[in-house]
């Protein structure tokens, strides 16, 4: 049954070959026997997600059931959830009670989905290996000695060990797509604006999205029907209509043009991930798409643009962790300022702290133009080789991580290695454009994952995209023989 | 750009972080080599260019000017550190 695609299980709720009461609890015994070894939750909500499926299987026998009512998923322990502890795995938030749901929750419980529980990932989705949660790091399940990626590694590593058929994550700078590459599942970022931001624990929000982590793109397009669409109560919000992003999964590729960026194929590429992208686009070929090559000259400075605009915003963001009106709050505290610095420092931790002290320098007096301002102009330059990319082909190409995963705590005592690991994510959040990660091979036993990145609001291209080389590849259905 | 310890402890205070005395000196390398990657932006020429705020370039919206909140304050509270007849409780401030 775990095994089973989203869209299979939905069939099967339909048919009324199973309750969701059944469903639910065999990923809850599921979680129980095999969460302990992977740590990819943070918080199960057994009682409250048995009631939901109890309700759920109420709402089909009366005829009123969307197609996803009754299916388990897991958030991301970022999305607020009213009265389940959200803690954005830090333990400045150890004691958050969420007073309210993210949009995102909301819809989702609207359309009848079940929560299995909250996953784990980077403290306030700061970090690119799931090390630097206050619950401790998550586990790859292709070998529990490798991360599974981050931000959202604990989505990541539940949907691959198959404790929960799909899960949400968001990706600031590659915070679905890496943890995706690296746990051979399909993680979509959608466009900026095109998934509701607001009850989403904010790092850096004019990067910040919301998407689907699943097994297949055909899944993450069920889920983008229900996650996906203008919210008044977020400002960035984009008004434009939602299409139904399963209506053309199957439209073949004869034609498609594929733009191949060469700064994407340079140094610092493994030579066998290189070879397993390659073999991906060779079949894209044979599909009928044609090869461009395409040049982003300015690949190269997103990284250092995105270590100054993503810690200044963040470290706006996280002002509001001040001990006062939520969250942790220091012992016996002297006086107001030693509330304020005791609180934060002892509840955020190290990387928090270290982009926090980034962000401030930033856009303190006299560095704004230097830094930040500055920033913004690189963004420009980066969205502009997009745009140009874009007049000559329909989606690009490439690898979505430059290596098949390491080792836990290969990188932790070194930020900026851990930084350039996400030289091929960061562009497209700075450009606000979405991508896809889909499994497309192994590389010493470890998942890798093929990027497509498409034009703004093309999310129904890239899911058709990828549903395509998935009818012909079987990476997407393959499970960490522990786990199977 | 390297930091030096009177720039870590300034950067701290602005930021309301306690950053222990045994902690500065490692800060201090962290922080300067995380500025060292950054420094690669001076080179990238940007005269002209139009910083980009938002990807597509939206602009603020506009509502109604009428009330939109509800008075949540009880559960709100519920979850505050210190709280007194719907007041958040800090130390003494003014003497």
């Amino acid at each position: 049954m775990h095994t089973k695609t989203l869209k299979a299980l939905s069939d099967a709720l339909s048919a009324g070959e199973l309750s969701s009461q059944e469903l639910t609890q065999h990923f809850l015994d599921r979680i129980k026997q095999h969460d302990p070894g992977v740590n990819s939750f943070i918080t199960v909500t057994e009682e409250q997600a048995l009631a939901q499926a109890k309700a759920a299987d109420e709402q089909r026998a009366a005829g009123n059931a969307t197609a996803l009512t009754g299916v388990p998923i897991a958030h991301k322990d970022i999305f607020c959830t009213q009265g389940v502890k959200t803690s954005c795995a830090s333990k400045m938030l150890d004691n958050f009670i969420a007073p309210y749901n993210a949009t995102v929750v909301e819809k989702m419980n609207d359309a009848g989905i079940v929560t299995l529980g909250k996953t784990n990932m980077d403290e306030f989705a700061m970090g690119s290996s799931n090390e630097t949660s206050f619950y401790g790091p998550v586990k790859n399940p292709w070998s529990t000695d490798h991360v599974p990626g981050g931000s959202s590694g604990g989505s990541a590593a539940a949907v691959a060990a198959r404790l929960a058929p799909a899960a949400t994550g968001t990706d600031t700078g590659g915070s679905i797509r890496q943890p995706a590459s690296l746990c051979g599942i399909t993680g979509l970022k959608p466009t900026y604006g095109r998934v509701s931001r607001w009850g989403m624990i904010a790092f850096a929000s004019s990067l910040d999205q919301a998407g689907p982590m699943t097994q297949t793109a055909e899944d993450a397009a069920l889920l983008m029907n229900a996650m996906a669409g203008f919210d008044p109560k977020d400002s960035t919000s984009t008004d434009i209509e939602v299409p139904d992003y399963t209506a053309d999964l199957n439209q073949p590729l004869n034609g498609l043009r594929i733009g191949l960026p060469k700064q994407f194929f340079e140094d610092g590429l493994d030579a066998e991930v290189g070879k397993v992208v390659q073999e991906a686009i060779a079949l894209y070929e044979k599909l009928g798409a044609t090869l461009v090559d395409i040049e982003l000259p300015n690949t190269h400075l997103s990284i250092p643009a995105y270590y100054v605009v993503a810690p200044a915003e963040a470290s706006s963001n996280l002002s509001r962790f001040d001990g006062v009106r939520f969250g942790y709050r220091c012992k016996d505290p002297a006086d107001l300022e030693d509330l304020y610095k005791r609180s934060r420092g002892e509840g955020f931790g190290e990387e928090v702290k270290r982009r926090i002290m980034i962000g401030t320098y930033a856009l303190s007096a006299g560095y704004y133009d230097a830094y930040y301002l500055k920033a913004q102009k690189v963004r420009r330059l980066i969205k502009n080789d997009f745009d140009e990319a874009f007049k000559s082909v329909d989606v690009i190409m490439g690898p979505t991580s430059p290596n098949a995963g390491f080792k836990l705590g290969e990188k932790a005592s070194d930020p900026v290695s851990m930084y350039l690991s996400d030289i091929y994510t960061i562009s497209v959040n700075m450009a606000g454009l979405p991508g896809i990660s889909i499994p497309a091979g192994l590389s010493n036993r470890l998942p890798v994952g093929l990027q497509i990145i498409g034009n703004y609001f093309d999310e129904a291209r890239l899911l058709n995209v990828a549903h395509r080389y998935q009818q012909e590849t079987d990476w997407h259905a393959q499970v960490p023989a522990a786990f199977a | 750009m390297a930091l030096d310890k009177e720039d870590v402890i300034k950067i701290a205070h602005l930021a309301r972080l306690q950053v222990a005395d045994s902690e500065v000196e490692a800060t201090t390398e962290r922080l300067s080599s995380i500025l060292g990657l950054i420094e690669q932006l001076q080179a990238a020429p940007t005269d002209g260019v139009e910083p980009m705020a938002h990807p597509t370039d939206a602009v603020q919206r506009l509502r109604e000017d009428v009330v939109t909140e509800t008075n949540h304050r009880e559960e709100y509270q519920q979850i505050a550190p210190a709280t007194e007849e719907g007041l958040y409780l800090v130390p003494k401030v003014i003497e």
